[in-house]
């Protein structure tokens, strides 16, 4: 692997830290006029997702990391592991609860996410910006209600729930903002 | 194909750049300082362990000489003011390699003055009154807060930067969540104060008035004289305003036998950490011999100070085409 200097250091860069991939998020170059040159460094730990700042001696440098991110689709959960995969070359992984994290929530067998890739297994999964999911349980609305305001609490088909507009019923598919964990719409079928 | 190929600042930046500049000769005319040119191109170089220079090759065939882009124009200066030619300033153009970032810009900016006779409150008084006037109707600052690095220093981290303790710094380290700087900094007291200085102290000064941090450590004296009752501090001058720091200066040290020594030091460090290899400038160390009126002088970054004036993040976005555009 590639090893990069301080100087080299930009937003997305992938390295290895104290033996964790991680991703460079901001490199500040700081110099007294006549002394020591540093680089301070904020830095996210792709494992943990913790952002920590690290200082460097500038022209030290890092190791890069075999990190890259892949579209794939979301196949089936096996109870222990959830499998996807590469839809180019019909590769295959798998990635236990602890990987797939929060991204379970808005997982749908077929659907498109990103998997992270450490040295070919998966480090995380990022589900699309946008998803379509059923909703399987919410009060019914007060009939006549079509303002939106307020809302209540509904369960949708991946175990999610989400707030949506008091018309919005049961057995419809509505569209969701994964990032934000809002609803955006209907989705007339 | 689609070349970048426009400034990166505003064309109301290269205004503001010319009120600046503007602003800074009126000023130095009402006080009948001289303005001067001096070469960009010399055939020495400042010693200074932690500067980095470029060098070019002046070509007269069948003649080659290697010169050096000028890091300051301070010891050309000083050669004019051992000349007779009383308070001087400039403004030119200084380069400094393997400088890059949201505060630098290889190339870059400079104010140059020197006062003839002042000492070195009475110049800290005059950068002061010239930040005064530059910040004008942009913002208005509280009389020159004027501390001396000691004071600064165990304000902040408790920690005593003349009386220098590895034990007390590395426990600090430890405690402040930049244990790196142990490894980094190991036993050398420089390297110390300029870490913790840089992240945990800088930023916070000069909010509300202008920020002059005096009474330097001996080891930071540069080309600065050592105090006369103290000889653990040194008279150097750093200018900040809102965590930047934009300037430095000296009551200049006009012995010549301690610059030489001085530049000797200097250039045995720069091998230690294998920097490129100068010979110290004998036309600055005779001019010395000659005699340097007693005098003040500091360097102030303008660039810096036109980033503060128009609240500029980067130093890109106050410079027509910074490195990546040039």
């Amino acid at each position: 692997m590639a090893v990069y200097s301080t100087n080299e250091f930009k937003a997305g860069l992938k390295v290895m830290l104290d033996n964790d991939p991680c991703a460079i998020i901001e490199n500040e170059f700081v110099k007294p006029g006549k002394g020591q040159a540093f680089n301070r460094v904020k830095i996210r730990n792709l494992k943990t997702g913790r952002v920590i700042e690290r200082t460097f001696k500038s022209g030290e440098s890092l190791e890069g990391a075999d990190v890259v991110d892949v579209d794939m689709q979301y196949l089936y959960n096996d109870g222990e592991y959830r499998h996807f995969m590469q839809p180019e070359t019909f590769e295959q992984y798998q990635a236990d609860e602890k990987i797939v994290g929060e991204a379970a929530k808005w997982l749908r067998d077929q659907d498109s996410c990103t998997v992270t890739l450490w040295n070919d297994a998966p480090l995380a999964v990022v589900p699309a910006n946008f998803v379509e999911l059923e909703i399987v349980e919410t009060d019914p609305g007060v009939r006549g209600d079509t303002s939106g305001g307020g809302g209540k609490p509904a369960k949708l088909a991946t175990g999610a729930v989400v707030r949506v507009p008091l018309f919005v019923q049961t057995g419809e598919v509505i569209k969701v903002d994964t990032r934000t964990g809002e609803y955006i719409s209907r989705v007339k079928e | 194909m689609s070349v970048d190929w426009q400034p990166g600042c505003s064309l109301q930046m290269l205004h503001l750049r010319a009120k600046m500049l503007q602003n800074i000769r009126k000023f130095f005319a009402e006080r009948s300082v001289l303005e001067v040119e001096t070469p960009l191109l010399g055939s020495a170089i400042g010693t200074d362990p932690q500067l980095d220079f470029f060098t070019t090759t002046f070509q007269w065939s069948p003649m080659q000489q290697k010169l050096f882009l000028q890091t300051s124009p301070e010891f050309a200066m000083k050669r004019l003011l051992a000349s007779g030619s009383g308070s001087i300033y400039q403004i030119c153009k200084a380069f400094r390699n393997g400088e890059s970032g949201r505060f630098h810009n290889p190339e870059f900016t400079m104010l140059e003055w020197y006062r003839v006779g002042y000492s070195l409150p009475e110049l800290m008084s005059e950068i002061d009154e010239l930040m005064m006037q530059l910040f004008d109707g942009i913002k208005s600052f509280q009389p020159a807060e004027k501390i001396t690095y000691q004071a600064v220093f165990k304000s902040y981290t408790n920690l005593d930067p003349i009386a220098f303790s590895y034990e007390d710094y590395a426990a600090y380290a430890r405690n402040h969540g930049i244990s790196e700087a142990i490894t980094i900094c190991g036993q050398d007291q420089s390297a110390w104060l300029d870490f913790i200085f840089s992240h945990h102290i800088q930023p916070h000064l000069g909010w509300d008035s202008i920020c002059l941090i005096y009474g330097y450590p001996a080891c930071f004296s540069s080309l600065a004289r050592v105090n006369a009752e103290n000889s653990a501090i040194t008279d150097r001058v750093e200018l900040f305003i809102q965590g930047v720091e934009l300037g430095n200066g000296y009551y200049e040290l006009g012995d010549f036998k301690e610059q030489s020594s001085r530049f000797d030091r200097e250039i045995a460090a720069r091998k230690a950490s294998e920097r490129p290899d100068i010979v110290k400038d004998n036309k600055l160390l005779a001019a010395l011999e000659a005699g340097l009126p007693d005098c003040s002088g500091i360097a102030i970054g303008l660039d810096r100070v036109l980033m503060l004036l128009s609240e500029s993040a980067s130093i890109d976005e106050v410079l027509s085409f910074s490195i990546s555009r040039a």
